[in-house]
């Protein structure tokens, strides 16, 4: 876990604990998405990346969590480069806009996903569970089809699905965008109070600048350019 | 387009498109379209003349002394056993060879994507009679009448079911279920066995339900690959029908064979509707990758083998109507023109013409009668529904069931058709006529019900209006149908095996004539017409997808 088990040699980079971003460019189909994007996300920081829509903010999500290899740069975690690490091997927990919740498994079913692969007891697993929805709200919801959630309850199952993975870091994709503002809202803070009380540092993107205060310590703009978005300030 | 969309508009026929729903207007218009009855009638006296009442008769048959002997009888198990076994085995290999290929189709993108899925389609709407002459010059002569050759064929035949069903599903399924598995720590396996594998599983089930039916009803390939101890219940109702003249146990076999399939669709749907998960499915498709990964690598590498092995057969025909002795020439080809040895012996080239003309009856007969059928089910009130499933049903059931209830309702005065030119075309348009039906139905359904009300509005009476507002619509789907009807027809085995008349065989009956003889002049010969069988069906084909293309005009 030293520095100087980089093999690049991102010498900026090595010095943070966390997430480390260095030099990152993507090119999906031809087009270039991302150009020389840079940042870095302390171990119990919250950091909302605000852009407009399209600018490339789930790619960059993306390619922290290990979908997406990138063209140039390197990811590193504790200063250690993770671009060779799978995504299933990163812990790093990913929130989609509308949740994609497992639709042939209960709620319970997606909560104790991450444990079931990971191979915890059944008993363990459904204590775990339990604990987890309580921190949700949503005691009592665990047998619920994934299809009778509304938009906020299932966007909080995913929160409990992520977070029932011990995930090291959270990024979460526009996480209430599909909800209506007093909702977003009233979300945001409880995520933001719920992850701040739990250490988990976490990437919240947003297109919203309002959100993107509410919800961060820190907020980071991505701002289209000639070649692919980049970051400012 | 390619060969593919004429694959799919016969697989929507048996079954709902994967996902895709067609929605209602919702609104009740005002100007009511013509009533469903003016059409209703016609296709409900064919159907009812030429498809129940022939089940009928089959039924009534079956149920004789004679009929019970061969329902009791070792020999008839023995041949529900085999067939049975070949229909499970053909349907375990095509999923393991046409998975990977419609993963690799959906979603691997690569250059020749397309040609390479033309390619492996292309066997689907080839006459089942050419695949087995096909096979016959591919493999070896020691492989004549095995389980291995059956099982070959078929693979190559339903290989696009396959890959249109499961693929097509595949191509829908939205990518961030596995993305998300894997953010919460699933390597690939267990991705596959718990996220992809149960969302894909009825699409599966759905195309392996296909194939069981498909190689389970089978005649063409097991007619010419098959042999004494590989035949299926369909060679055996050919054999008890021609050779025979058993006709009470043909019919047994016939209610046998189709309890079977009746038995196979309710357990298929009733799994289908368990397994089934509801699930929003991206609408555009999800956008196929990169080939990087070395499983992806290796599962692109099998599909594009596929693709080359498909090639073979075909080639191997090729090769065998220009093969004489150990040189090459056209002597097989001059040979089709060439009267045979006794006087209903007429030169095989005359079959092409006897083909084409039956094509013409059945395109009218099925256009005539399908057109109204889809007229009647969009613009019923009540009852469409019902009539939608009653059209189906022949393409439900086998196509030597179809022939050999003709053959046996319309033998005997006054109902003696079997002289008359007429009963092969109406074979050939019952089983056309469900795919001009889900050729047309679509179209109708979704034409906006307002420009009958803007016609009525200017004056136009309701039949002025449907002719000048629905009619021009019509036309154009009913040309598609048309091509679909036309390449039914030229292809057609089954049916016509029972029904053509000795002096008049159509292409396909002529080659499996030739087929069954033996010597290399006949073989010749059978390569050479299944070379011309090949390319008047691609020409119906393609005519049709040119019809279908869009941007070239409404549909």
């Amino acid at each position: 876990m030293s520095p100087s088990a980089d093999p690049r040699g991102v010498s900026s980079q090595a010095a943070f604990q966390g997430l480390g971003v260095a030099g990152v460019s993507v090119s999906l189909g031809g087009r270039r998405v991302l150009e020389d994007v840079s940042l870095h996300v302390a171990p119990d920081e919250a950091v909302a990346l605000l852009g407009p829509s399209g600018v490339g903010k789930s790619t960059l999500l993306r390619v922290v969590a290990g979908l997406v290899a990138p063209d140039a740069g390197v990811v590193t975690w504790d200063g250690i480069d993770i671009g060779d690490v799978p995504a299933h091997r990163r812990r790093i927990g990913l929130v989609f806009q509308d949740a994609v919740l497992f639709p042939h498994r209960d709620v319970a079913g997606n909560v104790g996903y991450g444990l079931d692969v990971a191979g915890v007891s059944e008993a363990e697993r459904r204590r775990e569970v339990d604990r987890l929805l309580e921190l949700v709200d949503l005691t009592g919801m665990g047998e619920r089809p994934v299809d009778t959630l509304s938009g906020g309850q299932a966007q909080r199952v995913a929160l409990a699905r992520a977070l029932a993975a011990r995930p090291r870091l959270l990024l979460l994709d526009e996480p209430f965008g599909a909800l209506d503002r007093d909702l977003r809202d009233r979300l945001g803070v409880e995520v933001r109070d719920l992850l701040r009380s739990l250490g988990v540092p976490v990437v919240h993107v947003t297109h919203d600048a309002g959100e993107a205060t509410l919800v961060a310590d820190r907020v980071l703009a991505l701002v289209p350019g000639a070649h692919g978005a980049r970051l400012d300030g | 387009m390619g060969p593919g969309d004429v694959a799919l508009t016969v697989l929507d026929s048996l079954r709902g498109p994967v996902g895709v729903q067609v929605t209602p207007t919702g609104r009740q218009p005002c100007i009511q379209p013509p009533q469903g009855r003016v059409f209703g009638w016609l296709p409900v006296i064919f159907i009812g003349v030429f498809f129940a009442w022939p089940l009928v008769t089959v039924l009534s048959h079956s149920l004789s002394a004679r009929g019970a002997d061969v329902l009791l009888s070792a020999a008839t198990w023995r041949i529900v056993g085999f067939t049975t076994m070949q229909a499970v085995l053909s349907t375990a290999l095509t999923l393991a060879v046409g998975l990977p290929a419609a993963y690799a189709l959906q979603r691997l993108d690569f250059r020749g994507r397309r040609l390479v899925l033309a390619l492996l389609t292309v066997p689907f709407v080839l006459p089942t009679v050419v695949v087995g002459a096909s096979f016959r010059a591919l493999l070896p002569a020691a492989w004549d009448g095995t389980l291995a050759a059956i099982l070959i064929a078929h693979v190559f035949f339903n290989l696009a079911v396959v890959i249109r069903v499961v693929g097509g599903f595949w191509a829908h399924l939205d990518d961030r279920y596995e993305q998300a598995a894997r953010t919460l720590g699933a390597g690939p396996i267990t991705v596959w066995r718990t996220v992809t594998w149960p969302l894909l599983r009825p699409a599966v089930l759905a195309a392996a339900g296909l194939v069981f039916l498909f190689t389970f009803t089978s005649f063409g390939v097991v007619l010419v690959l098959g042999g004494p101890t590989t035949t299926t219940l369909e060679v055996e109702i050919y054999r008890r029908t021609v050779q025979l003249f058993d006709l009470p146990g043909a019919a047994m076999l016939c209610v046998l064979q189709m309890s079977a399939v009746l038995i196979v669709i309710v357990v298929a749907t009733r799994l289908q509707r368990r397994l089934t998960v509801r699930q929003r499915l991206s609408r555009s498709g999800v956008a196929r990758r990169p080939t990087r990964s070395t499983a992806d690598r290796v599962l692109l590498g099998v599909t594009l083998v596929e693709a080359g092995l498909v090639a073979l057969p075909l080639l191997a025909l090729a090769r065998a109507s220009l093969r004489v002795g150990d040189g090459w020439g056209l002597d097989w080809w001059r040979a089709l023109s060439v009267d045979g040895p006794s006087t209903r012996d007429v030169a095989a080239w005359q079959s092409l013409r006897v083909s084409l003309s039956y094509a013409v009856v059945t395109v009218l007969v099925a256009v005539l009668v399908g057109g109204a059928a889809a007229c009647a089910v969009a613009y019923a009130r009540r009852g469409g529904d019902a009539l939608d499933s009653a059209l189906t049903l022949p393409l439900g059931t086998s196509a030597v069931t179809v022939g050999f209830g003709l053959l046996i309702t319309f033998a005997t005065p006054p109902f003696d058709l079997r002289g008359s030119a007429i009963i092969v075309p109406i074979g050939h348009a019952l089983v056309a006529i469900p795919l001009v039906v889900r050729t047309v139905l679509p179209v109708l359904r979704a034409m906006d019900p307002r420009l009958r009300e803007v016609a009525a509005t200017l004056g136009a009476s309701p039949g002025r209006s449907w002719r000048s507002v629905d009619l021009p619509v019509l036309s154009r789907a009913l040309g598609v149908g048309a091509g679909f009807a036309a390449a039914v027809s030229l292809g057609e085995f089954g049916a016509t095996s029972f029904l053509a008349r000795a002096d008049a065989p159509t292409l396909p009956v002529q080659i499996g004539r030739l087929l069954a003889r033996p010597g290399e002049v006949n073989s010749g010969q059978a390569a050479a017409l299944s070379v011309v069988l090949v390319v008047v069906t691609a020409l119906a084909v393609i005519a049709t997808e040119r019809l279908r293309t869009p941007g070239s005009g409404s549909l």
